[in-house]
């Protein structure tokens, strides 16, 4: 069984008398372990597909099963279960707690996992420690680099133990080495602790470090191939 | 649900945040809070008085005067027609049940010498029943005996405040002193009662015996007569009850016929008070919901900034949802905020009104009093109002969609 398995997800929104279709009918495996790289032009649907994979959205039609559970029906609070549980994100905008330090915000999963305050704070300094912050995590975001804050960011997306990382266009706001830096993380992440990884990007090159790229053209898939690297 | 120490010091930390805003919004609770306890307090503290008042007076009180005097057609106040006597009152006390006790009262204000030190005061002629209705009982000394009262003794027994004007230090058992050029020897001192509730002061008085004060003191016009009669009933009720007996009693003893006006007026002074101490209760109760509003209007104030807070933090709270924050870890987030805020302004409140009402009782002549529970039922009052008023915005932030909030700049 696949860990993720999509089958003919639509989603559309009311647009005066019509629906305007984003998504048309999507079918997608990703098997546990993989490394996907979601791509297409802006418009083309992919960051809907994101939402719905990353269970932020619900689908229109169409059947979704997460590690083994049906989630395309759930409601609000069991959606923000599975999230917490089985996916951590990395977003383009970093999106960390202003004025909360490195390792409060890594603790944020686990506060909402009701892990023990001890086991927080034991957990997320093993987690910065791993992305190369040891030395700043008693830093707040503003006292730190765009790298140092996306690395922050995964630590976050990992430290839950989260079997799935979705990360939405992570190096956007970054400039070519510390790209490369977060990405050769991600490789890391993926082949070391055998994290599935969903990745979506515009740049081809940042696509490249996955294992698969599926490319996204008018709300279906377009083509869907191995990255020969 | 994340635990409760958690979420307070997320709520702690965004209060922290932004600081002079904080202070702001808590300002209205702090106001209506201080408000709510100095007014209370200032009613509380003049229901008390008015309590003070009866308990020192005595307690079940009939106050029987001298009717109205008519000459040709000009009527006098109460008492300028004196008809009352000693014997009525005795009367009344062994006739009706209700009456436990009736005190004659003859008084007049003159003028009382010790040696070179002279004082004005108020000289009261009764018998022993007056200390008893007034629960007064004397420091040192001796009461008046029967044989005091039976021959007329010159006999006094002064208040603290006479002892302390006309003798200083000097002991003043067994001293004599001359009320109206007569000397009196005094027999016995009070305990001192400090002043009554509307500012007089209890202590500057003499007693001598009625018999004395009838015959030899003070000018009276027939055999017997005293100025009033003070009635101590059994109880509260019986005030009103016996008024209608004693009523009738004195009108047969002064032989007035169906068509003659009553020559005495019975007071009920139980009523009064009573009356006076629920009018008070209810000024009370109008200073407060007066201050109430106040603190009303400050849960707005705190409804209305966390509107904005929730507004402003759209992306903190989109961040927390999708990393796992359930509707009601984002309501309580914000709700125990407000509680926070609410109930530091409360806190704050009852310092200032605690300070306010204690300058209000030093510098003005409104007695106030503080009581635990008027402290209390503000202070709560806006732990409540910052439930209340948190809530709205705390639904409104869980209500977010979190793709939606995760955009928000």
């Amino acid at each position: 069984m696949s860990l993720i398995e999509l089958k003919h997800i639509t989603k559309s929104y009311p647009l005066e008398d019509t629906q305007l279709k984003i998504l048309k009918g999507i079918n997608l495996n990703i098997e546990k372990g993989d490394f996907v790289a979601i791509m297409g032009p802006s418009g083309s649907g992919k960051s809907t597909l994101m939402n719905i994979l990353g269970c932020l959205d619900k689908p229109t039609s169409g059947t979704y099963v997460l590690d083994g559970q049906r989630v395309e029906n759930l409601s609000a609070d069991e959606l923000a279960d599975i999230r917490n549980r089985k996916i951590g994100f990395v977003f383009q905008g970093f999106n960390l707690l202003s004025r909360t330090s490195a390792l409060e915000n890594v603790e944020l999963p686990m506060v909402y996992a009701n892990v023990p305050a001890a086991q927080r704070e034991e957990r997320a300094k093993k987690a910065l420690t791993k992305v190369g912050l040891r030395e700043r995590m008693y830093h707040m975001p503003n006292q730190l680099s765009g790298g140092q804050q996306q690395r922050v960011a995964i630590a976050r997306a990992v430290v839950n133990e989260a079997p799935i990382i979705f990360a939405d266009e992570p190096t956007g706001n970054l400039d070519t080495k510390m790209s490369v830096e977060i990405m050769n993380l991600f490789t890391k992440l993926n082949e070391d602790l055998g994290r599935t990884i969903i990745l979506v990007t515009h740049e081809d090159d940042i696509a490249h470090y996955a294992k698969r790229i599926i490319r996204i053209v008018d709300g279906e898939i377009h083509s869907d191939e191995k990255n020969e690297k | 649900m994340i635990d409760a120490r958690t979420i307070f010091s997320i709520a702690t930390r965004a209060i922290k945040a932004n600081k002079m805003r904080s202070i702001l919004t808590s300002l209205g609770i702090i106001i209506g809070v201080a408000a709510v306890i100095v007014m209370l307090s200032v009613g509380h503290g003049a229901q008390t008085s008015i309590q003070n008042e009866m308990k020192t007076m005595g307690s079940n009180l009939i106050i029987i005067r001298s009717g109205v005097a008519t000459s040709s057609g000009a009527r006098s106040g109460h008492g300028s027609k004196p008809t009352m006597k000693k014997s009525d009152g005795d009367a009344i006390q062994e006739k009706i049940e209700a009456i436990k006790l009736a005190a004659p009262v003859l008084e007049e204000t003159t003028q009382i010498v010790y040696g070179n030190a002279n004082w004005s005061t108020g000289v009261t002629g009764t018998d022993r029943r007056m200390f008893e209705i007034k629960e007064w009982n004397l420091s040192y000394g001796r009461m008046f005996s029967s044989t005091d009262i039976r021959s007329a003794a010159k006999v006094a027994i002064l208040g603290q405040t006479v002892v302390n004007e006309l003798f200083g230090d000097v002991d003043p058992l067994g001293k004599t002193i001359r009320i109206k050029g007569i000397p009196f020897q005094v027999i016995g001192v009070l305990i001192p009662r400090g002043q009554s509730g509307n500012g007089m002061d209890q202590d500057d008085v003499v007693y001598i015996p009625i018999t004395t004060a009838q015959k030899k003191v003070m000018g009276i016009s027939f055999p017997d007569q005293v100025k009033m009669i003070m009635l101590q009933a059994i109880d509260s009720q019986s005030t009103y009850t016996a008024q209608e007996e004693i009523r009738e009693l004195l009108r047969q003893r002064h032989n007035l016929g169906v068509n003659k006006e009553d020559d005495f007026v019975i007071r009920n002074l139980t009523q009064m008070m009573e009356m006076m101490e629920s009018s008070t209760k209810v000024m009370t109760i109008l200073l407060g919901s007066i201050a109430s509003i106040s603190l009303l209007v400050g849960g707005i104030g705190i409804m209305n900034i966390m509107l904005v807070s929730v507004t402003e933090r759209t992306r903190e709270i989109g961040i927390r949802m999708a990393i796992g924050a359930k509707a009601w870890d984002i309501r309580w987030q914000f709700l125990t905020e407000s509680l926070v805020l609410s109930l530091i302004g409360g806190l704050v409140g009852v310092v200032i009104g605690l300070l306010g009402s204690y300058l209000v009782g030093v510098f003005s002549s409104l007695p106030t009093k503080v009581s635990l529970l008027y402290v209390l039922l503000p202070f709560s009052f806006s732990g409540m109002v910052g439930l209340f008023f948190g809530f709205y915005p705390a639904y409104k932030a869980s209500l977010l969609n979190p793709i939606n909030a995760l955009r928000y700049e």
